[in-house]
């Protein structure tokens, strides 16, 4: 058990708990907030595995650094469509499917 | 004892991760998730990657926290606007 | 009927976390040894820091194309919103915070300057420092030190796509020496500076933009 794994491991976890936050509750900024926890276990696993052997490796590192960047921008464009439903709609979730076009 | 911090680490990454996600009060979540965000930039330092380190504490915790509670403000208002059109839904 | 869905996506996750761990301890051990590449390479990327080698040296590209895809996000937020008109008016905060801010953000600014002189040879750069900067501006707002933008000026315009254009044109002029982003050996060192200081502006004020630029819901200012 060294280090890189154990975080890759709980990475792992981070994903499928983001998975099934994304998809159960209704409410939109919920989602949103899965959806950062699954891109951050992927992020874990990328660095994680990336240092098996111990030595902490710069590529993944360099493109999770990227990813952090993307993601924060990825959660504001997704805020932005959320107000946006919210100000056409006057709700925070999606429609259901009966009331889709 | 290294080994020890990580897994402790780690179970706290997974406990506020999981309370972020089941909480249903969304102003609860975001707290939780922003305490995520802090875990995160730690677990970044014991995993050796001192530049995402500073992103994740800057980044995650910060502007995406700052961005949340935002989004939090604007929900309230339609929420008291939503309720004030159509009463309480059943 | 929505109770034994949601039971269903949670075994799945369950399943699929069990797996995807299972899985991760029994992969082969990696064929590349991509830590000594880097090391090898390291004295030609004109950095001394191998993260910051990897993303604007070796893996150029995939920095070239992240800015692109924050730029295209922030688009993508004003496009279906009209900026906010106004500051809100709030009432005057303490005035503890306003004094604490206008000591603080000299000193964020400081530290801006110092991560992006320091991702040459130690764990820092454009990244970081452009997200200091972003929180110093959102720190500026939330004291009411610094309004909203509420359009798009030519200067903020310039700044905002500045660091892509600085990128590409460097890509582009390079694509006439020989190939896309290699970077001549003896120049290395300073293109990467330039590089990276464009970024740093464009990036701060994109990131900050995506909380500067929130639009304003009418009934907030009610």
């Amino acid at each position: 058990m060294t280090t890189g794994m154990i975080f890759a491991g709980s990475g792992a976890i981070l994903f499928a708990m983001g998975v099934a936050g994304v998809l159960l509750p209704t409410h939109l900024l919920r989602k949103i907030l899965a959806f950062n926890i699954m891109g951050s276990g992927a992020f874990l696993v990328l660095v994680g595995l990336g240092q098996r052997s111990g030595e902490p490796d710069p590529v993944p590192q360099a493109m999770v650094l990227t990813g952090i960047v993307v993601a924060v921008a990825a959660t504001a464009l997704a805020l932005a469509l959320a107000r946006r439903l919210q100000r056409l709609t006057g709700r925070m979730e999606l429609p259901p499917e009966a009331e889709r076009d | 004892m290294g080994i020890l911090f990580d897994l402790l680490l780690a179970f706290a990454l997974l406990w506020s991760a999981w309370r972020a996600i089941a909480l249903t009060d969304p102003a609860s979540a975001v707290v939780q998730f922003i305490v995520f965000g802090l875990l995160m930039a730690l677990a970044w330092a014991r995993l050796r990657a001192p530049d995402i380190a500073l992103a994740e504490a800057a980044i995650g915790a910060g502007l995406t926290g700052a961005l949340l509670l935002d989004g939090l403000g604007t929900l309230r208002t339609g929420q008291r606007q939503r309720d004030e059109q159509h009463g309480s839904r059943p | 009927m929505k109770r034994i869905a949601g039971a269903a996506v949670m075994l799945s996750a369950g399943i699929l976390a069990m797996a995807l761990v299972v899985s991760m301890f029994e992969l082969p051990p990696p064929a590349v040894r991509l830590p000594q590449m880097v090391q090898e390479k390291l004295p030609q990327s004109g950095v001394e820091h191998p993260v910051t080698a990897v993303l604007l040296n070796f893996r150029g590209y995939d920095t070239l194309l992240e800015v692109a895809v924050l730029l295209l996000a922030l688009l993508g937020m004003l496009a279906g919103e009209r900026p906010r008109p106004a500051a809100p008016d709030r009432a005057p905060t303490d005035p503890v915070l306003p004094g604490l801010t206008r000591f603080l953000v000299p000193l964020m600014g400081l530290t801006a300057v110092y991560l992006l002189w320091a991702g040459a040879h130690r764990p820092g750069g454009a990244f970081q420092a452009a997200a200091v900067l972003a929180a110093a501006a959102v720190l500026l707002h939330l004291t009411d030190l610094l309004p909203a933008w509420t359009s798009l000026r030519l200067r903020l315009r310039t700044g905002l796509a500045g660091g892509l254009l600085v990128f590409i044109t460097v890509a582009a002029w390079l694509l006439g020496e020989g190939r896309l982003l290699q970077y001549p050996v003896a120049h290395a060192g300073s293109l990467i500076l330039f590089i990276e200081v464009a970024l740093t502006i464009s990036l701060g004020l994109i990131l900050a933009g995506l909380f500067l630029f929130l639009p304003d819901d009418d009934e907030r200012r009610r």
